[in-house]
C-alpha cells in the first residue's frame, strides 16, 4: 500500500520536475549516508525497533547473543530474546533525577516525529522510472500525430520532402582539400604549381601581379591602363576581324582586294624612292605575275562563265558589271607598271580588243563604271534612287486621280513603295554602319523584286544621264512616274488576286452567317411545329393504323384471362372448402368472407400478378428493328407515312429466343436477366471502403481517361499517390520539414550530462547481478 | 433560286495561335459513350501488361565467400552498398557498375553488424571477435595499409550495431544495449532489462533518442537514450529477429518474428499491433522500410522476400529465384526504387521495388500512360478477373505447398475454435482477435 502511495507521489513529483531533475531524487533515495558510525548504529536500531512494532517486518533479525549475558547473574539481562528493550523502560527507574528531564523531552520529540518510510525496492523504482519516461516519450511522439494523419490521407506525396539546397563552392575550396598522393599526381601538381597557373579567372596572372609589385604605384597604374587598353584594342580587333570574316558579299571582297592592291602599289612607289633594290625585286614579282596573266586566259572573256555573262549582259546590269570588272582586272594585270603613259594607251587598246566580244550595253555602262570605285558609285546610284522613290508617290498620285480603275491599285502600290523604301533604307543603313557595304541583300530578296530593282536602277542611271544632259526635270519625272506605275502594276495585281479571293469569301461567309442566323431562327420557329407534327404523324399512323387490330386481339386475350380468373378462383375456393359444412358455420364463414371481400375490395392480387408477368414477358422479348426513314426515296411531309412495302423491307425481325423457363408455370416469374458471361466480370461483394452499392457504381461509372475528360481533369484524376525523383535520396522526415522546432539540445549532450551517475548505477547493477 | 451550303464558323475549329492545342469537337454526353466497359477493358489490359512486364530481378553481386550476414546503405551515395559476410569479410559494392570496389577482412568469425556514419565518411562493424571497428569509407590511400580507424575491444560478443542519425553516437547490442560516444572507448551508457542476449538494436530515424531492440527471450524492448532507461517491453509468442522503424512516422515500427509473421506496432500502444502481416511460410529474418514509409520489405528463411504495404496484412509482391537460399538481410535503397537482399548462398541480389516499372527516363506521354494505367488498376481492383490476374504469382513448389499446408492447419484451428465456442456455455470462451493472439504480455 505504502509503496504504491509513494510511487504515486513520486510520479506526481517527477511529472512536475524537469527531465534532468530525475536523477537527483533517484540518487537521494539510493544514496548512502555517511555520518557518525555510532549515532548511525543507534539510529538504525531505533528505526528497526520502530518498524518492528507494526509487525510488518516479519523477517526476524537474528541477533547475536552472548552466553555470558544470559547466564551471568551479575548483569542485567533482557530476559529472553523475544522481549524488546524500550528506551523509555530504561529511563523509568530514574524518575527523580532532574537531569534526565531533558533526555525525556528529547525522547518525546523523537516519538512525535513520523517514521521515514522504507526505501522502495530497486525494481519497483526502476519500474516507476520507466513508466514516467514512457509517458514523457509518448507525449513527445504525439506531436507527430497530425503530420502522420495528414501524410496518410494526402492525395499526393512528393519525395524527397525537403528540397536539397544547391551549394556553390568556389573551385579553390574544392581543390584545397585535395592532395596529390601518387607520384604521377605529384608530378602533375608540381608542374601546375611551377607555372602558377591561375585556378579561377582572376584579372591578373601571378606573373603580372609580381611585376606590378615591382613598379611604383603610378607606374603600375599607367601600366595597368596600358594593359587594359591593349586588351580592349585586341578584343576590338578580334571582334572586327570576326565580323569582317562573316561578310559574304563577293563584291565587298573584290573591292577589298582592289584596295589592298592599290595599297601595295603605293607602298611600292614609296619603296622605289627609299630602297630601289627591294623595289626592283618587287617589280620582278609583279612582272612575273603579269606574264602569268598574259599567258593564261583567266581574265579573258573566253571562259564559260564569261560567255554566259555576255549573253546575259544585254538584260542584266549585274552581269554587265561583272564582265566589266573582269576586263578591268585583266587590264590591270597585263599592263606594264613602269610606263604610266603607255598604260593608258594600252587600256584603250584593250578596250578595243574586248569590244567585239562584249555587247554594246556593257560598253555603254562602262563609261560610268570607270569612276573611282564601283562600290562608291553604287552608293550614289542608290541614293539617287532613294530620292526618286521618295518623289515617286507624290507624282504617282496625279495619274491615280485621273483614272478610276487605278484607284483600287493605289493601296497595294503604296505598300510596295513603302516596302522598297524600307528596303533601301535598310541597305543604306547597313552600308553606313558597317565599313563594308551591303551584305548580299539582293541575293536574299526574291527574283521578282530583284528584277524590279535592277530595272529601277537602270532607269535611275538613265535619268541621271538625262538630268545631267538637260534641265527638263518635270517631263522625265512624269515619264518615270508612269513607268513606276507600270512596274508597280504587276505586283499589285498579284497581290490583288488573293485579296479578291479572300475578302469576298469572308464577306460572303459572314453575310451568309448572318443570313443563316436569321434563317435558322425562322427555321427553328418552323421546325418544332413541323417536326412535332411530323413526329406525331409518324407515330400516330403507326398507332392508329398498325396497332388497332393487334390491340383488339390483345384485349380479347385479356378478357379471356380475366374470365378465366373470375371463373377459376371461385371454383378453387369451392374446392378448398370442405364438403360437409354446417350451415351455421357456413353462414359465419360467408360473413367473414364477405367482410374480407369488403376489406380488400380494391386490390385484385392475381390480376396484378398476371399483368406483371405479362409485362416481364414482353420486356424480355427481343424487339424488331425498324430502319425505315420517312421521306427517303419518296415524298415526305405532314400526313404522309412510309409505304407498307418499304416498312416491310426495312423491318428487321429478330429471331425468337429460347422459350421462357416460366412458360408453363402460371404462378411464377423467373427473371432471365442475369447474364452468366457478364457475371464473371462483375463485383459480387461491396468492397471495403464503400458503404453503399450506389456509391461504388458511381465511382466505377465516372471515367478517368483523357477520352472523356479534359486534359487538366485527366491529369488531376490520374495523379500518382507517391512521387519519387529517380536518383534522389529520400531522408527520414524531420521536425524542421514539417514546421516543428527541433530540440536544440543534442542527444549526446543530454546523455553526457550525468555520466557518473549512470556509471555508478551500472556498476551497482553489475555488482548485484554478480551476487545473484 | 437560293442554294444552301453547309458552312462552319472557323472560330469553332481554328486555333488562335500556333501554340494552342488543336480543338477536337467532342460530345461529352455519357449516354453516347458508356465509359464503364471501355475503361474496364483498359484496366484489364493494363493489369495483364503489368504482369507481362514484371521482371524485377536486376543483378546478382557475387564475390563473398560465405553467406552474407548484414547489409548497409551509404547515407549519401545511392550507388554504394556495404555488406558483411559470415567469414568476417566486408565488401563495398558499386551498384551502377555492379562490381565490388573494396574488400576488407574485418573480423574473425561472423561480421554480426554493419552500419554507416550519418555523414558517409566512415562505417562501423561488429564481429564475433568481440570487437567494434571503425573504417574509413574511402579506400586506403597510396601506400597505406587497410586498417580500421579505431578498434574497441569488448568483453562480450556484440551481435548488432546501429549508428545515431545525427550525432557521433552509436549503439551496440549483445548482453546489454550500450551507447557509445565515437570518441571514447567505454560506453557512455548501458541499458539492460532481462538477461538474455539482444539480437538487434535500431535507432529511431525521426525521434533520434529512441531505440528499439529485440532479445532472444521473445521480447521487444524500447529505450530512451536521453533518460538512459528502458521504456517498455512487449513479449510476443516467439522470438523477434529484428525491428525496423518507419522513416516517415515516428512511432511506428515493424517487428520480424520467428512465427512467420511481421507485426507493425504503434510504440505508444504495444498491447495490440496495428497490423499483423502474414504471408511468409518460415521465420522472417529481416525487415526494412521503404524511405517513403508506405511499404516495407521482409526477408525470410523460406528463400523469398516479400513487399508489404504498411496498412495491409497481405504482401503485394514476392520475389524469389531458383538459386536464392535463405535470405538473411534485406535493404530498401534510399531512392525507394530498388531492393537488395543478401542470402546464404553468398550473393547479394538487386531487385526493382516495383516489378513492372520501366527504368530510366520516361517521356511525358509514357509517364501519363503509366499514371493512367496505375489509376485504372486501382479503380477496378475489386473486379474478379482483374483481381485474379494481378494477384497471381508463380511460387516455388516448396513455398506453394507450405502455404497450402498452413492454410489447412489454420482452417482446422479455426474450426476447432468455433466448435469449442459452439459447445460451451455462451460467454465462457473468450474470442481473441488475431492481432491480440500473438502478444503474451506488455511489461511496464
Amino acid at each position: 500500500m505504502s509503496a504504491s502511495q509513494a510511487a504515486k507521489s513520486l510520479l506526481a513529483l517527477s511529472q512536475q520536475e524537469e527531465l534532468e531533475d530525475l536523477p537527483k531524487d533517484y540518487s537521494l533515495s539510493t544514496s548512502e549516508d555517511e555520518g557518525d558510525s555510532d549515532g548511525e548504529r543507534k539510529h538504525q536500531k531505533l528505526l528497526e525497533a520502530i518498524s518492528s512494532l507494526d509487525g510488518k517486518n516479519r523477517q526476524k533479525l537474528t541477533e547475536r547473543s552472548e552466553a555470558s549475558l544470559k547466564v551471568s547473574e551479575f548483569n542485567v539481562s533482557s530476559e529472553g530474546s523475544g522481549e524488546k528493550l524500550v528506551l523509555s523502560d530504561l529511563l523509568e527507574p530514574i524518575k527523580t533525577s532532574s537531569s534526565v528531564a531533558a533526555v525525556k523531552k528529547q525522547l518525546n520529540r523523537v516519538k512525535s516525529k513520523k517514521t521515514v518510510e522504507l526505501p522502495l525496492h530497486r525494481e519497483e523504482i526502476e519500474r516507476i522510472h520507466r513508466e514516467v519516461a514512457f509517458n514523457k516519450t509518448s507525449q513527445v511522439l504525439s506531436k507527430w500525430d497530425p503530420i502522420v494523419l495528414k501524410n496518410r490521407q494526402a492525395e499526393q506525396l512528393v519525395f524527397p520532402l525537403s528540397k536539397p539546397q544547391s551549394a556553390f563552392a568556389p573551385i579553390e575550396h574544392m581543390l584545397s582539400g585535395w592532395k596529390a598522393r601518387t607520384p604521377l599526381e605529384q608530378e602533375i601538381f608540381n608542374l601546375l604549381h611551377k607555372n602558377k597557373q591561375p585556378v579561377t579567372d582572376p584579372l591578373l596572372t601571378p606573373v603580372e601581379k609580381a611585376s606590378l609589385k615591382a613598379m611604383s604605384l603610378e607606374e603600375a597604374k599607367m601600366r595597368r591602363a596600358e594593359l587594359q587598353r591593349a586588351r580592349a584594342l585586341q578584343s576590338y580587333y578580334e571582334a572586327r576581324a570576326r565580323r569582317e570574316k562573316k561578310i559574304k558579299s563577293k563584291k565587298y571582297h573584290k573591292v577589298l582586294k582592289k584596295g589592298k592592291a592599290k595599297q601595295a602599289l603605293k607602298e611600292f612607289e614609296k619603296l622605289r624612292k627609299v630602297n630601289p633594290a627591294a623595289a626592283l625585286e618587287e617589280l620582278e614579282k609583279l612582272e612575273k605575275a603579269r606574264m602569268m596573266e598574259r599567258m593564261s586566259l583567266k581574265h579573258q572573256n573566253s571562259g564559260k562563265w564569261a560567255k554566259s555573262k555576255a549573253i546575259m549582259a544585254k538584260y542584266d546590269l549585274e552581269a554587265r558589271q561583272a564582265m566589266q570588272e573582269q576586263l578591268a582586272r585583266n587590264k590591270e594585270l597585263t599592263q606594264k607598271i613602269q610606263r604610266a603613259s603607255e598604260s593608258e594607251e594600252e587600256e584603250g587598246g584593250a578596250k578595243e580588243e574586248g569590244e567585239p566580244l562584249v555587247p554594246d550595253v556593257v560598253n555603254e555602262v562602262q563609261v560610268k563604271v570607270n569612276g573611282p570605285n564601283p562600290w562608291m558609285f553604287r552608293n550614289h546610284s542608290s541614293d539617287a534612287r532613294e530620292a526618286e522613290v521618295q518623289e515617286g508617290p507624290e507624282e504617282g498620285a496625279e495619274p491615280a486621280g485621273h483614272e478610276a480603275s487605278e484607284s483600287e491599285e493605289e493601296g497595294p502600290g503604296a505598300e510596295e513603295d513603302m516596302l522598297l523604301k524600307e528596303f533601301e533604307e535598310r541597305r543604306s543603313l547597313r552600308q553606313k554602319s558597317g565599313l563594308n557595304g551591303p551584305v548580299g541583300s539582293p541575293e536574299t530578296k526574291d527574283s521578282s523584286s530583284q528584277e524590279v530593282l535592277s530595272e529601277l536602277r537602270a532607269l535611275a542611271q538613265r535619268l541621271n544621264k538625262e538630268n545631267r544632259r538637260s534641265g527638263r526635270q518635270e517631263v522625265s519625272a512624269a515619264r518615270k512616274g508612269t513607268v513606276l506605275q507600270v512596274q508597280r502594276e504587276e505586283p499589285a495585281e498579284e497581290e490583288e488576286e488573293p485579296l479578291l479571293l479572300q475578302r469576298p469569301e469572308r464577306a460572303q461567309t459572314l453575310d451568309e452567317l448572318e443570313e443563316l442566323g436569321r434563317e435558322g431562327c425562322l427555321q427553328n420557329e418552323e421546325l418544332p411545329r413541323a417536326a412535332v407534327e411530323g413526329q406525331q404523324l409518324e407515330t400516330n399512323p403507326n398507332n392508329h393504323l398498325g396497332a388497332t387490330p393487334k390491340e383488339k386481339k390483345r384485349k380479347e386475350q385479356m378478357i379471356d384471362l380475366q374470365n378465366l380468373l373470375t371463373t377459376k378462383s371461385p371454383s378453387v375456393k369451392s374446392l378448398a372448402v370442405p364438403t360437409t359444412v354446417e350451415e351455421l358455420e357456413d353462414e359465419e364463414e360467408r360473413d367473414q368472407r364477405q367482410m374480407i371481400k369488403e376489406a380488400f375490395a380494391g386490390d385484385d392480387v392475381i390480376r396484378d400478378f398476371l399483368k406483371e408477368k405479362r409485362e416481364a414477358v414482353e420486356a424480355s422479348k427481343p424487339k424488331d428493328v425498324d430502319l425505315t426513314l420517312p421521306g427517303w426515296g419518296e415524298w415526305g411531309g405532314v400526313g404522309l407515312k412510309p409505304s407498307a412495302k418499304k416498312r416491310r423491307r426495312f423491318l428487321i425481325k429478330t429471331p425468337e429466343g429460347p422459350p421462357r423457363k416460366d412458360k408453363n408455370l402460371p404462378n411464377v416469374i423467373i427473371s432471365e436477366q442475369r447474364n452468366i458471361h457478364a457475371a464473371a466480370h462483375q463485383v459480387r461483394v461491396l468492397p471495403y471502403p464503400f458503404t453503399h452499392h450506389q456509391q461504388f457504381e458511381r465511382t466505377i461509372q465516372t471515367p478517368i481517361g483523357s477520352t472523356w475528360n479534359t486534359q487538366r481533369a485527366f491529369q488531376k484524376l490520374t495523379m500518382p499517390k507517391v512521387v519519387t525523383k529517380p536518383g534522389h535520396i529520400i531522408k527520414p522526415i524531420k521536425a524542421e520539414d514539417v514546421g516543428y522546432r527541433s530540440s536544440s539540445r543534442s542527444d549526446l549532450s543530454v546523455v553526457q550530462r550525468n555520466p557518473k551517475r549512470l556509471s555508478i548505477r551500472h556498476k551497482k547493477q553489475l555488482k548485484q547481478n554478480s551476487v545473484h | 433560286m437560293k442554294v444552301k451550303m453547309l458552312s462552319r464558323n472557323p472560330d469553332n475549329y481554328v486555333r488562335e495561335t500556333k501554340l494552342d492545342l488543336q480543338r477536337v469537337p467532342r460530345n461529352y454526353d455519357p449516354a453516347l459513350h458508356p465509359f464503364e466497359p471501355r475503361e474496364y477493358v483498359r484496366a484489364l489490359n493494363a493489369t495483364k501488361l503489368e504482369r507481362v512486364f514484371a521482371k524485377p530481378f536486376l543483378a546478382s553481386l557475387d564475390g563473398h565467400r560465405d553467406g552474407v550476414n548484414c547489409l548497409a546503405k551509404h547515407p549519401k551515395s545511392l550507388a554504394t552498398v556495404l555488406s558483411g559476410a559470415c567469414d568476417g569479410e566486408v565488401r563495398i559494392w558499386n551498384l551502377t557498375k555492379r562490381k565490388c570496389i573494396r574488400t576488407i577482412q574485418a573480423h574473425e568469425g561472423f561480421v554480426r553488424g554493419i552500419c554507416t556514419r550519418f555523414c558517409g565518411t566512415s562505417f562501423f562493424t561488429v564481429g564475433d571477435d568481440k570487437t567494434v571497428k571503425q573504417w574509413k569509407m574511402d579506400g586506403p590511400s597510396y601506400g597505406e595499409d587497410e586498417e580500421p580507424l579505431h578498434t574497441i575491444l569488448g568483453k562480450t560478443v556484440y551481435t548488432g550495431i546501429d549508428h545515431h542519425w545525427k550525432e557521433a553516437i552509436f549503439a551496440t547490442c549483445g548482453q546489454q544495449v550500450d551507447i557509445w560516444d565515437e570518441q571514447r572507448t567505454n560506453p557512455i551508457c548501458s541499458m539492460t532489462w532481462g538477461f538474455d542476449s539482444i539480437s538487434s538494436v535500431k535507432f529511431n530515424p525521426i525521434e533520434t533518442f529512441l531505440l528499439g531492440s529485440c532479445a532472444s527471450d521473445r521480447n521487444i524492448v524500447l529505450y530512451d537514450m536521453r533518460q538512459a532507461t528502458p521504456l517498455k517491453k512487449v513479449i510476443l509468442d516467439m522470438r523477434t529477429n529484428t525491428i525496423g522503424w518507419n522513416p516517415m512516422e515516428a512511432f511506428i515500427f515493424t517487428a520480424a518474428n520467428e512465427d512467420y509473421n511481421l507485426y507493425t506496432f504503434d510504440m505508444r500502444a504495444l498491447d495490440t499491433p496495428i497490423m499483423v502481416h502474414m504471408d511468409h511460410v518460415s521465420a522472417v529474418l529481416d525487415v526494412d522500410y521503404s524511405p517513403t514509409g508506405k511499404e516495407f520489405v521482409s526477408a525470410s528463411f523460406d528463400k523469398s522476400i516479400r513487399i508489404f504495404p504498411v496498412d495491409k496484412s497481405r504482401s503485394r509482391e514476392v520475389y524469389h529465384t531458383k538459386r536464392m537460399q535463405h535470405v538473411i538481410c534485406v535493404k530498401w535503397t534510399s531512392d525507394s526504387k530498388y531492393i537488395m537482399c543478401g542470402s546464404d548462398e553468398m550473393n547479394i541480389r538487386l531487385w526493382k521495388a516495383n516489378a513492372s516499372e520501366k527504368l530510366g527516363v520516361l517521356t511525358s506521354r509514357e509517364k501519363a500512360a503509366t499514371d493512367y494505367n496505375q489509376r485504372l488498376k486501382e479503380k477496378f481492383q475489386h473486379h474478379p478477373h482483374i483481381k485474379r490476374i494481378s494477384r497471381h504469382r508463380h511460387l516455388p513448389k516448396s513455398i506453394y505447398s507450405q502455404i497450402q499446408e498452413q492454410r489447412i492447419m489454420k482452417e482446422a484451428r479455426r474450426r476447432k475454435e468455433l466448435n469449442r465456442i459452439k459447445h460451451s456455455k455462451p460467454g465462457s470462451v473468450r474470442i481473441v482477435s488475431e492481432k491480440k493472439k500473438h502478444i503474451v504480455a506488455v511489461v511496464k
